[in-house]
Parts: C-alpha cells; sequence; structure tokens
C-alpha cells in the first residue's frame, strides 16, 4: 500500500473544509506554552493557500512533537497532526530539511535506526542474555532503537528481559535484524523511508509463523504497529498492557519491597493517542511498599515531555522554558522520589531537566519495568 | 368484470424529471402498453390543474385504473387516492411509479435513465391492471389521551388536551411534575422567575377535572394501535399515602438517612424520606428505596412512630399495575444534561470549583443550596468563567449537534453573576454565539454591556495553580493563547435524550434521528408527528430547544392529539392479508413474524373438518405482509400486494428497455 502524497488534495482528505477555527487544538498545543506555534491558524493557511508556500516558509513546523493533543481534543475530528506531517513531507521530498534530520533520515536508510551507530551493534544490549532467536517463541519481545542502542535505555531493556524470565515468559528477539519501526520518521514527513520500513518489518513479523503476539518497550513502537501497520498478522501490545496482566494473573509476583513515593508520568503515544491508562498505574499499584501520587496533570492532561515527532533530534533556540522542566518541577513540589516512566523519550527528556534542574539525587526518572526489577527476587 | 382502462400521467416535476427522463419517449412508450387507453403529461401533476386533469380523463374516458409517474408515493399518494375518489373510482385503484427520487435524482445518464423510467412505468401499469378495489373501514376511538413525561411540554400538551374536554392520563416518572424548568432560577430573554411562572401550570394540572396525574409512575408495556391503545403503568411505591400525606413534614425530620439531593444536582443532602421540592405537585413525601434503612435491612421504622396521628406511611407498600385505555399519546420525555466527565480536559468531577450550567442555576436560585448566594467553598466568587460547547457541537463525543439554548443561558448566567457579585470579571469563551430569537440578540448585546468579555475560542483545558482554576483557549480574534485564572468555571453542557427514552422508543416503536433524539414523521412538515400513527411528540424528547419553543411544540402535539379523539373514528388499513383456509397448515409462522399480534390460530371448520387456520384481525393488521412472506403454503395473500401482483411487477422490470 503505496501512500502517495497528493499535494492538490490533501486538503479534502484531511478534512480541513470542517475547519471551523475553534482554536481548540491551538490552546491545547504544549508548543503553544513555548512559542509562538499556531497550528489553528496554520490549518488555515494551508486552506488557503498551498502547502509548499507554508511549508517553506514556516521553520516552526519542526518544533511539532506530533503528541496529537490536536487531533484528540478537534470537535470536528479533523486532524490537524497530519498537517504537520504533510507540510514535512513537502519539505522532505524538496530535501529542504535540518541537518540534523537529514542526518536522522540518512542514517535509516544506512543502518536501519536514526541513531547513526552501525546496525551490527544492535545486539549489544543483551550481550551475555542468552536471548532465543525470534523463530523460537510465540512472542516476539521487539526492542526498539532507543533501548537498543542508548546505554541508559539499555538497562529497561534488560529489565524488561529480567521480568519475563522471571514470569517464565517465553520470548524471542530478532537481535540485529531488527529494523526501525518507522514512527519517527513517518512523523518526520519521510513517508517513502516510513513505507519501505514498514514493508520491511511487516514482511518479516508476518515471515515467522511461530509469532501470535508482539510486546515493545517503546510507545511509539507500539503505536506504530497497532495503527498504522494494516498487513500485520501478530497481535501488538505495549509492555505495560502485557505485565499488567501477567501481575492480575499472578504469574508475575513483585516481591521485594520498594519504599519510595512515586508519581507516574503519562508518555502522549501511550496515554493520549491509545487511551492505555490504567494498566501503567497497575503495575506500579502492585510495588510493595511505595506510595503513589498523580501529577495533577495526568492521563489525557499529562503534559508532553517534547520527545515525540522527531524532537528528540532538534532543538528548537530561543526558548524560554522545556516542558519538561515544568513537569520536573511540580514533581519535586510533590516530593516525589521517583518519576515513573513508560518511553524511552520521555525517560532521556525528563532525565535532562532533573539535571538542569539541580535535583539529581533529590528526584529519580526510572522506567516502570526497571522499578519492577528491583522488586524481582 | 369491467374491461380495464387505465390512464397513464407522467409528471415533468419542472426539470427534476424531465431533465434527466425524456418524457416524449415515455409517453410513446405508454401508449403501447397493454390495458392503456390514455397517456398524457404534464408540468406538475400534483398541482390542482394536474389533479383536475386526470379527473377529466376518468369521466370522459371512463378510465377505472391510474398510473402516476412522477415522485415517491411518500409525497402525494394521499393526494391522487383523493383524485381518485373526487371522481367517484376506488382510491385503491391507483399506482405510482416512482421516476424521480428512484430514477431521475440518482442518475445522470439520460438514455440509461430514460430506459429505467420505462421499466419503472411498465411495471406499474402491469401493476395496476391487476389492482382490485378495497374497503376503507373505520374503527371507534377511546375518548382519552396519555401524556408520558410531566415537564413543561407534558404539563402543557396535558392542559390543552383536558381543555379540549377530553380525559388525559399525565404520567410522569419522578416523585413531581415540573421537570428540568422547575430547577431553572430565571428564564432568557425576559428573566422571568421560572418556578413563578410554572407552579400555577403545575397547579392547573392538578386542579383540573379532566386531568388524572399517575406521579412517581412509568409506562412499561403498550399494546393496540392508534385509538385503542392498551398501556400498561407501573405505579412505584411511595412508601407514603398519597390520598392521606398532608405534607407536614415531620416526619422527614427524624429520618436518619441523609442523601444527595437530586433537585439541587447533589449540591445539597437531603433525606431519604423527602419531598421533592417545596412546590411539588402532588404535594406528597416520598421514600428512597435505595436509601431507606427500613426497605434495605428492616431496622429502622422512625418515620412511621413519628405520624401516628395520620398513619399516612405505609413501609410495606407495594408498586401497582394499571391497564388504561387509551386513544392518543403524546411522548414529552424531555433531556438530560450532557455528562461533562466525557471531557476531561476540562477538570468537572475533578476541581470542585468546575460546575455545569444546571448546577448553577441551583447555586444561584433563591431555593437552592445557599439560598441564591453564588458561593463556592463559602467564599463570593471574583473570577468567573463560562466555557461554551461542552458536549455538543462535538463529534469526540458523538453529539455533532447545537444544544441551541446555551448561548442563551450563558448569557443569562452572565448577566446573573453581575447582578449578585458587582465587581466579578465576567469572561466567556465561545465559538459562535447563537442569539436567534424574540429578544435574544438584544439580552445578548445588554450582557455584553455589563462588562463581560466575550471571547472567541473553544476551551482547551482547565488545570490547577495553587488554589486558583486555569482556563487556557485560544482568543481566534487575536491569534494567540490565552490563560484566564478563575475560582469558578461554569461549562455550558449541552441536551442529549433523557436516559429512559431508549426503552420507551421500543415499546411505542418510535425511532431516533442520527442523532438520538426521536424522530418526527418529517422535519419540515410534520414535527410532532412519529411514524407510529397516534403517538406525537413535544419538547426536547424531539430535539434541544428552549421554553417558548417547547410550549409551542407542546400545544401543536396536543392539537394533533385531539383529532382522533375528537373525530372520535380513524381508518384501518386498507391493504391487509387475507388467509385462503383451505391452504392454510396451521404451522402459525405467521403469528411468529407479525410485529403487530394482529393474526393467530384460531380453530375453523374447513370442509367439515375442523383445523387450526390463520385469521387476521383486520383492525390491528397494519399491511406490512411479514405473515404473506412467512407463509409456506401460500395461503396468506396481501391486498394490493398479491404474488400475481408482485411478480407481473418483476416480469416487467425484467425486460430489456
Amino acid at each position: 500500500m503505496q501512500e502517495t502524497y497528493e499535494r492538490a488534495c490533501y486538503i479534502e482528505r484531511l478534512g480541513l473544509f470542517g475547519c471551523i477555527q475553534c482554536g481548540k487544538c491551538t490552546a491545547g498545543c504544549p508548543l503553544n506554552y513555548l512559542t509562538p506555534f499556531n497550528i489553528r491558524k496554520m490549518v488555515y493557511e494551508v486552506l488557503n493557500s498551498s502547502g509548499e508556500e507554508i511549508a517553506s516558509e514556516k521553520h516552526e513546523i519542526w518544533q511539532c512533537t506530533t503528541c496529537s493533543t490536536c487531533s484528540s481534543r478537534c470537535p470536528k475530528q479533523i486532524e490537524p497532526r497530519d498537517v504537520i506531517i504533510n507540510l514535512r513531507s513537502i519539505l522532505v521530498e524538496d530535501g529542504n530539511i535540518p541537518p540534523q534530520i537529514r542526518d536522522v533520515l540518512k542514517s535509516i536508510s544506512i543502518n536501519y535506526n536514526p541513531w547513526r551507530l552501525g546496525k551490527e551493534q544492535r545486539g549489544e544490549w543483551s550481550k551475555g542474555l542468552a536471548l532465543k532467536d525470534a523463530s523460537e517463541a510465540e512472542l516476539l519481545y521487539y526492542v526498539g532503537c532507543t533501548p537498543a542502542f542508548d546505554p541508559r535505555l539499555q538497562k529497561v531493556a534488560q529489565a524488561m528481559v529480567k521480568a519475563f524470565n522471571k514470569a517464565q515468559i517465553e520470548f524471542g528477539t530478532l537481535g540485529i535484524e531488527e529494523v526501525c519501526c518507522g514512527s519517527e520518521i513517518r512523523r518526520l514527513g519521510d513517508i517513502w523511508s516510513f513505507d519501505a520500513l514498514r514493508e520491511a518489518n511487516t514482511e518479516i513479523f508476518n515471515g515467522y509463523d511461530n509469532i501470535k503476539q508482539i510486546v515493545t518497550t517503546s510507545p511509539h513502537c507500539y503505536n506504530t504497529f497497532k495503527n498504522e501497520y494494516p498487513g500485520l498478522k501478530p497481535s501488538v501490545m505495549h509492555y505495560t498492557q502485557f505485565f499488567s496482566s501477567l501481575i492480575d494473573t499472578g504469574k508475575l509476583v513483585l516481591a521485594k519491597d520498594f519504599r519510595k513515593k512515586i508519581t507516574y508520568h503519562d508518555p502522549c503515544f501511550l496515554g493520549k493517542q491509545n487511551k492505555i491508562y490504567e494498566e501503567p498505574r497497575n503495575i506500579l499499584a502492585h510495588v510493595p511498599g511505595s506510595t503513589f501520587v498523580e501529577f495533577d496533570r495526568n492521563r489525557e492532561a499529562s503534559l508532553c515531555c517534547e520527545g515525540g515527532g522527531g524532537r528528540m533530534w532538534i532543538e528548537i533556540e530561543d526558548v524560554k522554558e522545556r516542558l519538561a522542566n515544568i513537569r520536573v518541577r511540580a514533581a519535586a513540589e510533590m516530593g516525589v522520589d521517583i518519576i515513573a516512566v513508560a518511553c524511552p523519550f520521555c525517560l532521556l527528556t525528563l532525565e535532562d531537566a532533573v539535571k538542569s534542574n539541580d535535583l539529581e539525587g533529590k528526584i529519580q526518572v526510572m522506567d516502570i519495568m526497571e522499578i519492577v526489577a528491583k522488586t524481582l527476587t | 368484470m369491467p374491461a380495464k382502462k387505465i390512464g397513464v400521467y407522467i409528471c415533468h416535476c419542472g426539470v427534476n424529471i424531465a431533465a434527466t427522463v425524456a418524457i416524449d419517449e415515455l409517453k410513446r412508450f405508454a401508449e403501447g402498453l397493454p390495458h392503456v387507453k390514455s397517456a398524457q403529461n404534464y408540468m406538475y401533476v400534483c398541482s390542482e390543474p394536474g389533479q383536475e386533469l386526470i379527473r377529466k380523463d376518468i369521466r370522459e374516458k371512463g378510465l377505472n385504473r391510474i398510473v402516476v409517474a412522477a415522485c415517491s408515493p411518500r409525497m402525494h399518494e394521499p393526494t391522487f387516492r383523493a383524485v381518485l375518489k373526487s371522481a367517484d373510482i376506488n382510491p385503491y385503484c391507483l399506482e405510482i411509479a416512482n421516476i424521480r427520487e428512484q430514477c431521475s435524482w440518482v442518475h445522470h445518464d439520460k438514455q440509461t435513465a430514460t430506459d429505467k423510467a420505462k421499466g419503472l412505468l411498465a411495471a406499474a401499469v402491469a401493476k395496476a391492471a391487476l389492482l382490485e378495489p378495497l374497503e376503507e373501514r373505520e374503527v371507534g376511538v377511546t375518548p382519552t389521551a396519555l401524556v408520558i413525561g410531566g415537564g413543561i411540554a407534558g404539563i402543557q400538551a396535558a392542559l390543552d388536551i383536558a381543555d379540549n374536554g377530553f380525559k388525559v392520563y399525565l404520567v410522569e416518572k419522578d416523585a413531581s411534575i415540573g421537570g428540568h424548568m422547575m430547577q431553572l432560577d430565571k428564564t432568557f430573554p425576559t428573566l422571568d422567575c421560572s418556578a413563578c411562572i410554572l407552579t400555577p401550570k403545575m397547579a392547573d394540572v392538578k386542579n383540573h377535572p379532566n386531568i388524572e396525574l399517575l406521579a412517581y409512575s412509568e409506562v412499561v408495556d403498550v399494546k393496540g394501535f392508534v385509538g385503542n391503545f392498551k398501556v400498561t403503568v407501573k405505579k412505584k411505591p411511595r412508601y407514603v399515602l398519597e390520598s392521606i400525606c398532608n405534607a407536614c413534614g415531620q416526619c422527614a425530620q427524624y429520618c436518619p438517612i441523609v442523601i444527595d439531593d437530586a433537585f439541587n444536582e447533589r449540591l445539597a443532602k437531603t433525606r431519604a424520606l423527602h419531598i421533592p421540592f417545596p412546590q411539588a405537585i402532588p404535594a406528597k413525601y416520598v421514600i428512597d428505596p435505595e436509601a431507606c434503612r427500613y426497605l434495605r435491612d428492616k431496622s429502622c421504622r422512625q418515620c412511621e412512630q413519628v405520624c401516628k396521628e395520620l398513619q399516612a406511611i405505609n413501609l410495606d407498600q407495594k408498586e401497582e399495575l394499571v391497564e388504561l385505555d387509551i386513544g392518543t399519546i403524546v411522548v414529552a420525555t424531555g433531556f438530560d444534561v450532557f455528562d461533562a466527565r466525557q471531557k476531561p480536559e476540562l477538570g468537572y468531577g475533578k476541581y470542585e470549583n468546575v460546575i455545569t450550567g444546571l448546577e448553577f442555576e441551583r447555586l444561584v436560585s433563591a431555593s437552592g443550596p445557599n439560598q441564591g448566594e453564588i458561593k463556592i467553598h463559602g467564599k463570593k466568587p471574583r473570577d468567573v468563567v463560562f466555557v461554551q460547547c461542552v458536549g455538543s457541537r462535538d463529534k469526540t463525543v458523538g453529539n455533532e449537534y447545537c444544544s441551541r439554548v446555551c448561548c442563551m443561558y450563558t448569557a443569562k448566567h452572565a448577566h446573573l453573576v453581575r447582578e449578585k457579585i458587582p465587581d466579578a470579571t465576567i469572561t466567556v469563551f465561545y465559538i459562535d454565539v447563537r442569539a436567534f430569537g424574540k429578544g435574544f440578540e438584544q439580552f445578548y448585546d445588554r450582557v455584553k454591556g455589563e462588562r463581560v468579555y466575550y471571547r472567541r475560542g473553544n476551551v482547551s483545558e482547565i488545570y490547577r495553580r495553587g488554589e486558583r482554576l486555569v482556563v487556557r483557549a485560544e482568543d481566534t480574534l487575536e491569534g494567540r493563547a490565552m490563560e484566564v485564572e478563575a475560582d469558578l468555571v461554569v461549562l455550558a453542557v449541552g441536551m442529549v435524550p433523557n436516559k429512559g427514552a431508549k426503552e420507551l422508543a421500543k415499546l411505542l416503536k418510535l425511532s431516533n434521528s442520527p442523532d438520538n433524539f426521536f424522530l418526527e414523521a418529517h422535519p419540515k412538515l410534520r414535527p410532532v408527528d412519529t411514524g407510529s400513527e397516534g403517538v406525537f411528540l413535544a419538547g426536547c424528547c424531539q430535539g434541544p430547544k428552549d421554553i417558548p419553543d417547547t410550549v409551542a411544540q407542546a400545544s401543536a402535539s396536543a392539537a394533533k392529539a385531539v383529532i382522533p379523539l375528537s373525530q372520535g373514528k380513524v381508518k384501518t388499513e386498507t391493504m391487509v392479508s387475507v388467509v385462503q383456509a383451505e391452504a392454510c397448515r396451521g404451522c402459525g409462522f405467521c403469528v411468529e413474524a407479525c410485529p403487530y399480534a394482529a393474526i393467530s390460530l384460531e380453530e375453523k371448520k374447513v370442509r367439515g373438518k375442523k383445523k387450526l387456520v390463520a385469521t387476521v384481525n383486520e383492525v390491528l393488521c397494519k399491511s406490512c405482509g411479514a405473515c404473506a412472506a412467512a407463509c409456506l403454503s401460500g395461503a396468506i395473500q396481501q391486498k394490493s400486494f398479491t404474488d400475481e401482483q408482485i411478480l407481473s411487477v418483476i416480469a416487467a422490470i425484467g425486460k430489456d428497455y
């Protein structure tokens, strides 16, 4: 299925004529807290002139994190986020993109990951763990580029393996054969590379008759497999859904005390976009000795960490504040020890913010899986 | 049998048909069809001269069957039947070929459309040749109406029907009539006190000799048909004897159970034994069966002890079922407010100082929890923000429609805040302001002039900052997002159909429009009729509307409901099913198929032998044809839809044209 981009009629395809310019999108946009980025205005301008003009003039289209707050709240069910993706694809097609993005896209085509690291290094995180191959189990653990390559996130993947083993779950991995899911690539506007990645991945996953289920580390991979891979045969789950049900059925017991005050930051791609709010909380509720407090802005109101939509590779200049800073300061006010996350990007951006707010030693950012690993005997 | 003489009338319908179907070609084709004595074409056959043309031809050419090729029979079947009747031929010797909705309006190619029109016309002529005259019959009407719902719509309808001289049963599921209008403080645009204008009407209902009020009751079954309904009403037990209780209120002071006060939208408390509100009609107390200690575990009889003199409390009271004979029914079940918890970004249910418009009405009412003082946590708010379009104009919650009253009630609320808290800052976030009615725009102007800031932008989120709330929306006229701090936020929630409406719809066979409110027979021309004959709609159950429109519609509904009552008779269906007893095998499939319980197996003597034979009750039969289709033996034929007639239509359509 080729996603062809037709410049003239994407306005109708996205239903832009139905926009009543109510502004709910702009007012909910996390970027709008920081910059003059105005998605409502952009939708109106795209309707009235050509995408090319808008795309080349508005450098701020690279600021969008594709959190989808706009699309989820639009009362006319238009998708303003898709307008951004379409505008970006105009620029990608013309090669008119910031150098960081160019590097990312090049890395994808050479190494099948956005981190500019050789694909043969993709198995480093699991050295010494004796993992099964993908052909050997019904469950495939899809690690993802960031947990595979980033040293901080590798700890999360290792914790995941510990938990799988403790619950005696048989699972396989693709090892160095694993290829980027394409989520952020599509959101950066390179819909052509995304098509290629999707085709490759679908072929790989469907090619294994034994694979019935895929569990991902990242909500980004989960979201794209679940909602943007129509030909995929195995079912897809995010690890929070999988482990929540393991805990409920008693297959995984969190035994050791972990006496900390924990709060949970809902990731946009898990929460807002897929309405998965309770499973992560269920896991944390079973952490012995811990106390849990909610952010005021929880669930669908969670404040985007600014990690999605390619923002892991793009900096915004002249910005007075970062949303991640607001988030960790709110956590500090609540007196929490741990901010629990369920997404690699949230982990990296929030940890960064802890450091830049001098809260190191006072607040820790941990993936839910790392917390779980601490409670296993 | 007289020779069949068919007259064919082809309508141009202006250009609706003529632009796509070649009328002349169709007319020549018609002339060649069997039994066709004459074929005419005319610009608008439904017009007076068009009708006269048919009449004239019948008289002069001795026509005895008429085929009209025009628009859908839903438009003009009654019109043309009346024409036949006025020309002294049986009105059921009419067949209509729909060459508009089924042909010219759905095709572009002229040749294909014309060929299809020929097929449709040939089929109509073939059937017309086989049509038989049918008898029109009448049945009597019970001179009694039922109004379901005791809000302002039901009250008005009941009063109008009763003033016409007919008996009315008014059934209301709550313990008192009055509905939502009773909960309102002042009404727009006149700022009339709602309770003050409603209570006289409620008193009229109580005192009217023709109205029997069944409060705290629900309709549980409806059988029969127009003029002859049998309605079963369940009278729920109050545990307080209505005929004895004098509403002195002594008992309630001793009731130990405290519950949320539903009338005050749970902003206040009341007792399990309570009167819904001071001006309730019937003015009787009632016990909440889920809260009462005695009813749950038999562990308290305080109230009985207190009411020693009158002994009005009966904790063993049971529900009662009554059967009513009813002629016509008016449905006035009203609305519920949208549940704002479905919009979590607005913080309703999370923050105490985010309330709905209806909760605000109770706050600001003199009979409300604070005697009309607007207070949150005991303090007067200084910054009040109103949020429009909550749960309306919103596809994400499945309510695409506009709820019509919210722009005006919010303007009214803003005015009331200004009146009670002179130095408050008041902001209204809106998308459009709809001030369409009489006096509405002027009221809106006045309210803005009272220093109310109207900002154009749909509120996207409300979050907490310390003790205060922050309301975030884009001011789209300025092109930038803005945040307003508030200590009270009022959500202008829209209307959704009353939750009891679904069950009632099944009983009365009512359909819903796409917005889930009840479907009227025709949105423009028959706004109070329904698809079920004898059942009418009044008020918000048909769609969101304000009090003036509700009262107008209620009176319209009453006028329609009275027609069968005052005529004393209604026509029954003519195209009923007929059973050929000899062919009937008594299997009963037809009985299962019939949705109206109009066919049953009876023992009859057929050719000397006793056997079970399907028998049609022609008064109950609605001519749907389900029995005829279900019959395995082919023993049932529906008049004007016999097998022979249908097969002739199929044969004609199957040809190449």
